[in-house]
């Protein structure tokens, strides 16, 4: 007997049992004639079944009280939403001292320059952090391949990051604070070529330093802190570069080791 | 709007939060903020609409907004990782773990709408009207979603972990 192939819309409104008689009737005949339908028919309604079985159990569960107590009232205003983690992405690492020098320096270039620079440099020192947590995040956990270059190219490394950003670039030490240097790579910023530093400690904890040469006010601005995601960013600008920190560590330690690397490219 | 019928509904949505996020915890928070948006758009309501439809529709909304500004995804990569998967020389014994697993290898989209048919028993109208897309929508997704899990639980479709940032 031949019959008419029924459509895949059919195939699944006959696993879920919304077809009506006459259609189910047909479909179940031509499922009989073809294995290769019958196997999938029977392979979707084994996981329907599954996902019942596997998820069925949270209706049992005690309701949480947060929630048994949404269901009869409003929230009260921020009633049982402290526990919550803030919202607030961003803080300021170094008292308000640090925002007064920022603000005022860039209130300076921008009245200096007569142009609004600083408000185009504002918008992508938001960006600075997070393309550098995004770079970290795709870099730093890949165990073979986490460099292009790596440190005992460290010349090497140095010169072709130097040509490619056109200007002198060079990964500061941090081995007295513990963490040796992997290597490094290029990457693509918003314009042109940034570079990625790698390091890693002996436990194998990897950190990042971002370096920018994008930013076109010349301004300086003190430490920023950021989180993204369990990656924690610490980022300044500082003339024409663009510097983030980027490790899943805690927030202090990071803290220090900026201030490690800050100090050496002061000292440069 | 009669409280104890908010109350029913909560099982059902954690139960769906649940197998959407995989996550005990990101899933009460995600029950917890879709009861406080409904209470904030009450009067919105139709007395006599389907209570669970638009609780439902206001956690997938909650989600899209989520997922729009969603924190980087971080996730250690192990080498094992790599490895090409082997196809299991059994087929019918179905690992509700695996399942699990599986489930949330499967995009967003599709996820959304195997787990209101198979969880919710919603018709496909009911789904796209949650899910505030056309029913053709519904039926490519919930196909793509069906097959796709049945290739990954065959072992014949990688499930790489290799998803460092999406």
């Amino acid at each position: 007997m031949n019959r008419r192939p029924i459509s895949e819309d059919t195939l699944h409104a006959y696993v879920d049992a919304a077809l009506p008689e006459v259609d189910r009737t047909e479909a179940e005949a031509y499922i009989a004639a073809h294995p290769e339908a019958a196997e999938r028919v029977r392979a979707y309604q084994v996981q329907k079944q599954a996902l019942s079985v596997l998820f069925n159990p949270v209706l049992d569960e005690p309701l949480p009280e947060n929630l048994r107590v949404l269901a009869s009232a409003p929230p009260q205003a921020e009633a049982g939403r402290s526990a919550r983690p803030s919202l607030s992405r961003w803080s300021l690492e170094r008292v308000a001292a640090g925002v007064v020098i920022a603000l005022v320096s860039g209130a300076a270039g921008w009245l200096g320059h007569g142009q609004y620079q600083p408000a185009e440099s504002v918008a992508r020192m938001t960006l600075l952090p997070r393309q550098a947590a995004v770079a970290h995040a795709v870099f730093s956990p890949d165990v073979r391949r986490p460099v292009e270059v790596k440190a005992e190219n460290e010349d090497q490394l140095v010169a072709w990051l130097s040509k490619r950003l056109g200007t002198p670039v060079r990964p500061p030490k941090l081995a007295a604070l513990g963490y040796e240097l992997i290597g490094g790579r290029l990457l693509p910023g918003n314009v042109g070529p940034v570079a990625q530093f790698m390091y890693n400690d002996v436990t194998g904890q990897r950190l990042t330093l971002y370096v920018s040469t994008e930013n076109t006010s010349n301004q300086e601005t003190a430490f920023r802190f950021a989180q993204e995601g369990q990656i924690n960013v610490f980022y300044w600008i500082d003339g024409t570069f663009g510097y983030a920190l980027s490790a899943s560590i805690g927030k202090d330690e990071l803290a220090r080791i900026a201030n490690a690397v800050y100090d050496q490219i002061e000292h440069k | 709007m009669e409280s104890s019928a908010i109350l029913a509904e909560i099982p059902r949505l954690r139960r769906y939060a649940r197998a959407m996020l995989g996550d005990r915890a990101a899933a009460d928070d995600l029950v917890q903020d879709t009861l406080e948006r409904a209470w904030t758009r009450i009067s919105q309501w139709q007395v006599g609409s389907d209570l669970r439809a638009w609780l439902f529709s206001i956690m997938h909304n909650l989600r899209v907004d989520q997922m729009r500004r969603s924190a980087i995804y971080t996730q250690t990569i192990d080498e094992d990782d790599f490895e090409v998967p082997t196809r299991p020389t059994q087929t019918d014994t179905l690992e509700l773990k695996d399942l699990e697993t599986a489930l949330q290898h499967l995009p967003d989209e599709q996820r959304e709408v195997l787990l209101l048919v198979a969880l919710e028993e919603m018709s496909y109208t009911e789904v796209a009207a949650t899910l505030g897309v056309p029913v053709g929508t519904v039926m490519s997704r919930l196909s793509r979603g069906r097959e796709r899990l049945r290739l990954v639980m065959d072992g014949r479709l990688s499930t790489t972990k290799l998803r460092v940032v999406r």
